[in-house]
């Protein structure tokens, strides 16, 4: 035990006496958590908008209310010409325009047929169809409470509609992809080349030529790095939570134990890599094509597996990180329990067993 | 039994290739026994089963008094072991690291605190002792490393080319530090490539192709193969090896 608390420090000395492992280890999870969370959303937020109204009538006074209270949306200016809308989107300070007909209300009331143009910015086309699709559920919305009873009573001609997520809230999806990154890329990839440095270095010679144990070795190699990426994974919650918002619907115990069931499985992942080479640039490649790369791709956090070809899907099946983001997804955003998600922790933790397995046997032989 | 390391017929083999080919020697207990052959000869092979970090195909040998096949892990907490390699870890200070080892070597926290300073004040590092390992020069580093290798008071100390990349000044400064471990009592098992330190050492193992070419002082090797200095003798021994890298 005091070998072990003794090896524990000298690890955490390597650790922190290292400013770019440290600047991985603690700068990663919050780097990555703001750029996917803020920057990489696919959510447009704020957009100005021009807005033509030639009658002020009720109807038309709570649509552009409606607009301007969402978060998407912000009524930059109002037009009376519609000869002004070319100047208005060439000035680039608008990225849609709304355009109501004539004698919007009355022309609703009497023959049940009121138009409105929207107007989009198409020089970036995804932002335009993005734009339009929220504008158009906004005023489906006030249509609806106009008219409970009725058939659509008048028309907009959009021929797009919203696909998925009605709220459109990037970070829902991103935070628990990035939970499996970042612990992946902790894990595995500092505790191989935490371990590959000390071959490398030649210390592992000396270190098994002493009266400490190999278990107690490798265990007190790795346990520095679980004990980091918990923290780690605290900060990730801790972010997603209060900075962006995302719920923890279902129990934190549970997501709690299986992320340490995750952390384990990489873990030993790491110790598998370092098993196999005795470099830390080739154990730095392994652990980033052959971890990193299958988790952006396919774990479904990035694309879509079931838009993906048939073989792809199956091969999704051996990525630990496709489960442990499906049962984060679950837990943190749909609020299920152990029952929905028995399956898929079933199969991580069998994984995380497998991996432990074959690294501590591998270990063995390479001491012999 | 006056015996450190006593080897019969100790062999590894790696698939076809047989790295130590039926070696059998004994070093006697405080000897300074030099183990030399050259690159692939398999030394470095034999002593790694010596210490215990390789298994042996087949052969026994008893290393500080237990059998290697059976009690590896006693063997262990009885010899020291340094390499040119690795001498220590460069971003831990001159301290930690005495306590690493110490540490892991299971010595008490009262016993690593007496060790250490003893081991300052003999090396005379007091200046540097909360300095990192990095700025330390080689040579320091080097006896230092020595020093840590032995704070457990092991009966045998395996060096593997400890004086590999220093000056003369600083080897032979070194080998004092040797000289002083042996006349304490303490085995050495030192092996190197520097032909004038086989000079220093009592008896001398030249191993060549696997196989142990010959074992004798350095005086009586000179005299056998007629020749002035343990170079040459080396030389014609090693000549005729298959594995060698020339």
């Amino acid at each position: 035990m005091k070998q072990f608390i003794i090896f524990v420090r000298k690890e955490f000395f390597h650790i922190f006496r290292d400013p770019k492992t440290l600047i991985i280890i603690i700068g990663l999870p919050i780097i990555q958590i703001l750029t996917f969370g803020f920057a990489l959303t696919n959510e447009v937020k704020n957009s100005k908008i021009a807005v033509l109204n030639p009658t002020i009538d009720e109807t038309t006074t709570k649509i552009i209310d409606r607009l301007n209270a969402s978060r998407f949306f912000e009524v930059q200016e109002s037009i009376k010409n519609p000869k002004e809308l070319d100047a208005a989107f060439k000035s680039g300070k608008i990225r849609m325009a709304v355009v109501f007909q004539n004698n919007f209300q009355e022309s609703l009331q009497h023959s049940k047929k009121a138009d409105i143009q929207l107007v989009a910015d198409a020089s970036d086309p995804n932002i335009a169809t993005i734009v339009m699709n929220y504008a158009s559920s906004i005023i489906s919305d006030v249509q609806n409470e106009l008219n409970p009873n009725f058939s659509i009573p008048y028309q907009i001609n959009i021929a797009t509609r919203l696909f998925y997520n009605p709220q459109q809230i990037g970070a829902y999806s991103f935070v628990p992809g990035i939970m499996a990154m970042v612990l992946l890329l902790i894990s595995t990839m500092m505790t191989s080349l935490a371990i590959v440095r000390e071959k490398e270095l030649g210390s592992m010679e000396l270190l098994l030529a002493s009266p400490m144990k190999p278990l107690v070795l490798i265990l007190s190699k790795v346990i520095p790095y679980m004990l980091i990426s918990l923290f780690n994974w605290l900060i990730i919650v801790i972010l997603s939570v209060w900075l962006m918002d995302v719920p923890i619907k279902g129990s934190f115990a549970l997501l709690f134990f299986v992320s340490l069931v995750f952390i384990i499985a990489a873990l030993a992942l790491g110790l598998f890599i370092s098993s196999i080479t005795d470099s830390q640039q080739v154990a730095m490649m392994i652990s980033l094509m052959g971890m990193l790369l299958p988790t952006l791709i396919l774990s479904g956090f990035m694309f879509p597996i079931e838009n993906m070809p048939i073989p792809l899907q199956v091969m999704s099946n051996i990525v630990p990180s496709k489960w442990y983001y499906t049962i984060v997804k679950d837990i943190m955003i749909k609020g299920l329990g152990i029952k929905a998600i028995w399956k898929e922790t079933f199969v991580l933790i069998g994984m995380t067993l497998f991996f432990i397995t074959i690294s501590l046997k591998k270990f063995k032989l390479r001491i012999s | 039994m006056n015996w450190a390391i006593e080897v019969k017929d100790l062999t590894k083999k790696f698939g076809d290739f047989v790295a130590v080919d039926h070696i059998t020697f004994s070093v006697k207990k405080g000897e300074i026994f030099g183990f030399l052959g050259a690159n692939g000869a398999g030394k470095t092979t034999a002593m790694k089963m010596l210490i215990g970090i390789s298994i042996p195909t087949s052969g026994t040998a008893t290393v500080a008094g237990f059998d290697l096949n059976r009690y590896p892990d006693k063997i262990k907490q009885n010899i020291g072991y340094m390499s040119q390699k690795f001498s220590l870890y460069e971003d831990l200070t001159v301290v930690e690291n005495i306590k690493f080892y110490g540490g892991i070597y299971g010595l008490s926290r009262k016993e690593i605190a007496e060790k250490s300073n003893k081991l300052i004040e003999k090396l005379q590092l007091q200046d540097v002792s909360k300095s990192l390992v990095n700025s330390l020069p080689l040579g320091w580093k080097q006896k230092l490393s020595f020093s840590i290798a032995m704070i457990h008071e092991p009966s045998i100390i395996f060096l593997d080319e400890p004086t590999g990349g220093v000056d003369p000044i600083t080897r032979r400064q070194f080998w004092e530090l040797i000289y002083e471990a042996s006349e304490q009592g303490t085995t050495v098992f030192v092996t190197t490539h520097y032909m004038d330190e086989a000079e220093y050492c009592e008896r001398v193992s030249i191993m060549v192709d696997g196989k142990i070419a010959a074992l004798d002082t350095p005086e009586q090797l000179k005299l056998k193969f007629n020749s002035n200095t343990m170079d040459d003798v080396f030389y014609q021994l090693a000549r005729g090896a298959k594995r060698s890298d020339n």
